[in-house]
């Protein structure tokens, strides 16, 4: 192994030793606050040696037959490791008065960090399912952390139970495709499917298993039935993980997918992808407009916007995969925040705080929280100089530049649903305070002092806001990173014939 | 520079006036009404010192002119988007009367806003921010950002500070409709703006969000006429044109008072400039093409928004439907286009700002004296007050139209140009005329006239309210009786629109005929 593969490497390996270092802290003393740093160092660290990697890898270098580094893996492992470190520190604040054993949330969390990066750089179907795999069993146990909440532990079993099924639904897709062409390297697969595909019935059943799990996951309507639940049920930090970092890093995989074996071209594939996108998009928007849980909405949105999201990807042209890129950025940067603000006003102690109402009148006691919050949700809803609007800007341009009208059509349409619900939710902000006797039991962090355990959290909410104007107002430096972490080699500027 | 300060200052206002909110709330008026008088110092400053003989339109065969004042820096180069701001006759005239409606609009919320007043004085500067925006913008990309980010304080003004009207439907609601509606449409012109930015690059190799450079793009009737749709969607939502009008009556009724009279006064003219500025000169073979059905359109806006102006108990929802018949004057004249209709659409948008404006003040004047605006509950109030009734006469006339007046003035004028090329629709839209004052009657018999429920005299005007109606009446006999000044301003973009246009209107063989206004 040359030193430049351990370079490439390295975030990798730092992670990994990372979740030795604090299995063996905990194992020799449990203290919170230290094993918390330790984590977060780690995740800093790996985050440095991402950018380092990201200086160097401007050609992509395949690291076995399973791993490539390349800026588009560094991409995806950097918004993971930045999702990591963000629900790491709202995790701190989040469980510093909780009773039970703290630590192994930590644990946890740096395991499904590098089962996520190792998906992000993977080109092989083997590194697909042990990333996938190492990605989802920590998850398990993070939905269900709470173990003596029943709602927490009901997340954990659904999750566990329906994450299982698609694991083996990937997995017998992969085999029906190995079993025909004899290859699990995505590129050869590419090279197969542009010549054969109509004759062979086995693969096009196994691309369709693939889907279909990899749809699970992602939480593609009609695969989506988990997300509200789980997202209701566990812990406000674990969900902002989950929304996040697990979907880049499934979502940065099958992007590569779809662009090494060239998938968006073969129009069945297109159609079967432009059906789920249609779906989703109406189905997380529609079933968004009933919610008064501020959780279960926040689930039905990330169905809608992974919806948005697949537009981009099966525009599939030049501007897709930076599409897809700033995308991600600012939905995981939108998404954390939304996360971080209900972990700040919940307690893992009683109920969260997830209905609407607990959130009445939020701005006229917390005005810090409560702007994050609304911007937020503006961005969710796509509103300018918020980041969201940047990514639906994005992905209506690839649209129009691959003049795909009818996915337009349901993406404007989407959005002009979405905004009641996001509007109805953010304007219960800035209601007159409902009175003290209102207050439903159980919401006391909104009503007290903050703890100085908040400060964590506090401290990475304000980043997120700065991200989240920042990506809105002045978004170049981060468009020139989601252009240099293109995948397709000649990603200049879109080409567009006109439509005579 | 300057520019630059229109947007800054009210921007900057904005965040003092929040940070008032919890420091001292009190004081955040006066800030608010320091920082719109700057905007309008700014504006008037503008106004005595260009030359607005130019536009950056070429008039016919004349090389491309160049605007009066601009402002730009690159933003977001990858994506050719700069920030770029620029200023002709058309945009000065809306700037001024944005900043002298956003004092005003201070002025009248002076004793309306008691809760949270430091929230809602930066909701009504941002919005202020937002317009002008939308009215300097000189790059597409940075136009349909202010375009958007000026709704979301509109949204919380009236979701917050509105009125909910018993028996009617919430706040919340109406201001949910106003947002779903223009937003939605927005995006349907973001979809618009994309399209027109690709053709250009696919014809030029240059990707480009500048109106100057896209002005001239290639393209087929069809693509182009696709196009004209979507940003007409946007436009004709805004505006409102009939059948796209539904929020607009709930919107005002449930608003505050100085939410109303931004609303009618300046965000409804946004789609006015829109049309001016982006719909004729980006599209002006595919607006032609369109012209009828748009001025049939207009047209049926006259009509209804008068039929069901006339059929209204509440004031405020009467007002707006007046509103809409008003701004249907304007799409008329726009599409016919020629030189003295475009003057007289530019006149009628600011004879409707400050009519409407009156008018809703006066009608949040009476609620708050009264506590109620249901016309069936009025009545004899002339017996009642010493000043206020006149003022509604005044305003009442000026939007039926009084020869003398600012909104006659404009509605000539449109009728006039427009009938020499459409004499039906002409025609037609005269008998709005007629029907308007036949709606302003009845909303004067109704409130001032018949016998007085009690006697028991209402605390009439104070100086405040005084002040901010007496002006509003100067500005408008202004308009009506020494209206140079205001054509002089926006004679060169008319023209220049007009020879852009005519070309495309007319006949092949027929010549365009210009004609100035002296």
């Amino acid at each position: 192994m040359t030193q430049l593969s351990l370079l490439a490497l390295s975030p990798l390996l730092i992670v990994s030793l990372t979740s030795v270092v604090v299995m063996l802290a905990i194992a020799i003393q449990r203290n919170h606050a230290l094993i918390a740093l330790i984590s977060m160092a780690g995740l800093a660290l790996a985050l440095a040696a991402t950018a380092g990697v990201w200086l160097t890898a401007a050609a992509p270098s395949a690291l076995t037959a399973l791993l490539i580094i390349d800026r588009f893996g560094s991409f995806y492992m950097g918004l993971i490791l930045i999702a990591a470190l963000a629900t790491c520190a709202l995790s701190y604040s989040y469980l510093a008065r909780y009773p039970g054993r703290r630590e192994e949330m930590y644990l946890l969390l740096l395991l499904a960090t590098l089962g996520g990066m190792i998906m992000a750089a993977g080109a092989h179907f083997a590194s697909l399912f042990v990333g996938l795999e190492l990605l989802s069993m920590p998850m398990y146990g993070m939905a269900a952390y709470l173990v003596k909440e029943r709602r927490s532990l009901e997340a954990g079993m659904k999750y566990l139970v329906l994450s299982a099924v698609a694991s083996a639904f990937i997995l017998f897709g992969m085999a029906l495709i190995y079993s025909e062409w004899g290859t699990m390297i995505f590129g050869e697969i590419g090279a197969q499917l542009a010549v054969a595909l109509d004759d062979a019935p086995l693969v096009l059943l196994g691309v369709a298993l693939l889907l279909i799990g990899l749809g699970f996951k992602l939480s593609l309507a009609p695969f989506h039935l988990w997300t509200p639940d789980v997202y209701q049920g566990a812990p406000a930090p674990v969900v902002a993980f989950l929304g996040t970092a697990s979907k880049v890093a499934v979502f940065a995989l099958l992007l590569r997918y779809v662009v090494a074996t060239h998938a968006a071209q073969d129009s069945a594939l297109a159609d079967a992808l432009s059906l789920l996108a249609i779906l989703s998009i109406i189905a997380g928007n529609v079933l968004a407009l009933r919610q008064l849980n501020l959780k279960r909405l926040l689930a039905y949105s990330a169905i809608a916007h992974f919806g948005y999201m697949l537009v981009a990807l099966i525009s599939s042209g030049p501007l897709a995969t930076e599409a897809v890129g700033v995308y991600l950025l600012t939905y995981t940067v939108t998404t954390l925040a939304a996360f971080g603000v209900i972990s700040l006003v919940s307690s893992p102690l009683e109920r969260e705080a997830e209905a609407l109402c607990d959130y009445r009148g939020l701005f006229w006691r917390r005005p810090g929280l409560a702007a994050i919050l609304t911007l937020a949700l503006l961005s969710l809803a796509g509103v300018p100089l918020t980041a969201g609007f940047l990514g639906k800007f994005y992905v209506l341009g690839a649209g129009v530049d691959q003049r795909q009208w009818l996915l337009l059509g349901a993406v404007v349409v989407g959005s002009a649903v979405g905004l009641l619900f996001y509007l109805r939710a953010m304007i219960q902000l800035y209601l007159s305070p409902a009175s003290a006797a209102d207050l439903p039991a159980g919401v006391p962090a909104s009503a007290g002092a903050v703890p100085a355990s908040l400060g964590a959290g506090t401290g990475v909410l304000i980043v997120l806001l700065l991200l989240m104007l920042a990506l809105g107002v002045y978004p170049s430096p981060f468009v020139n990173l989601a252009q240099g972490a293109g995948l397709s080699p000649e990603t200049g500027v879109p080409v567009l014939t006109e439509n005579r | 520079m300057m520019l630059l300060l229109l947007l800054l200052v009210p921007f900057i206002g904005g965040l003092v006036c929040w940070h008032l909110q919890r420091l001292d709330p009190g004081q955040a008026r006066s800030v608010a009404l320091g920082t719109m008088i700057v905007v309008l110092a700014l504006a008037l400053a503008l106004w005595l010192t260009g030359d607005y003989s130019q536009t950056l339109l070429p008039l016919a065969g004349d090389p491309p002119g160049h605007w009066v004042q601009q402002f730009s820096v690159p933003w977001i180069p990858r994506l050719g988007i700069r920030f770029s701001l620029g200023l002709d006759g058309l945009s000065l005239l809306l700037v001024t009367l944005t900043a002298l409606l956003g004092v005003l609009s201070v002025g009248c919320s002076w004793r309306e806003i008691h809760t949270n007043a430091g929230f809602f004085y930066m909701n009504l500067l941002w919005n202020v921010v937002g317009v002008m925006g939308v009215f300097l913008a000189t790059d597409l990309f940075l136009f349909f950002l202010f375009w958007e980010v000026m709704l979301v304080p509109m949204f919380f003004l009236i979701a917050l500070w509105g009125h909910d009207i018993p028996g009617g439907r919430p706040r919340l609601y109406a201001a949910i409709k106003f947002f779903i509606f223009t937003q939605s449409a927005g995006l349907v012109m973001l979809v618009a703006i994309l399209a027109l930015v690709f053709v250009h690059y696919a014809a030029s190799g240059e990707l480009t969000f500048s109106y100057a450079d896209l002005l001239a793009t290639p393209m087929s009737a069809r693509t182009a006429f696709w196009l004209m749709l979507g940003f007409g969607l946007a436009f004709a939502v805004k505006l409102p044109l009939v059948p796209f009008h539904s929020w607009l009556p709930d919107a005002h009724s449930q608003a505050p008072t100085a939410g109303s009279v931004i609303l009618a006064g300046i965000l409804l003219k946004t789609a006015a400039f829109g049309l001016l500025r982006y719909l004729l000169p980006l599209f002006p073979a595919a607006s032609a093409a369109f012209a009828p059905y748009a001025m049939a359109l207009g047209v049926l806006g006259i009509i209804y928004g008068a039929v069901c102006a006339f059929g209204q108990n509440d004031t405020k929802r009467l007002v707006a439907y007046t509103s809409i018949s008003h701004m249907g004057f304007i799409v008329l004249g726009v599409f016919a286009g020629t030189q003295i209709a475009l003057q007289g659409v530019m006149m009628q948008i600011l004879a409707h700002g400050i009519s409407a404006a009156g008018l809703f003040i006066l009608c949040g004047e009476l609620q708050e004296r009264l506590e109620t605006r249901d016309l069936r509950k009025m009545g004899g109030l002339w017996a009642r007050f010493t000043n206020l009734p006149q003022f509604g006469l005044f305003f009442i006339l000026a939007s039926l139209g009084l020869p003398g007046l600012g909104n006659f003035l404009g509605e000539f004028l449109i009728l006039l140009g427009t009938f020499k090329a459409h004499p039906r629709l002409a025609m037609i839209g005269t008998v709005g005329l007629v029907l308007s004052a036949v709606y302003s009657l009845i909303l004067m018999q109704r409130t001032f006239y018949g016998k007085p429920g009690t006697e028991a005299p209402i605390p009439d005007l104070d100086r405040r309210e005084f002040a901010i109606l007496t002006t509003l009446a100067a500005v408008m006999i202004w308009l009506g009786l020494y209206p140079r000044p205001f054509f002089a301003v926006s004679r060169a973009p008319m023209q220049a629109l007009q020879s852009q246009y005519a070309p495309a209107a007319t006949e092949p063989g027929e010549p365009a005929t210009v004609r100035e206004i002296p």
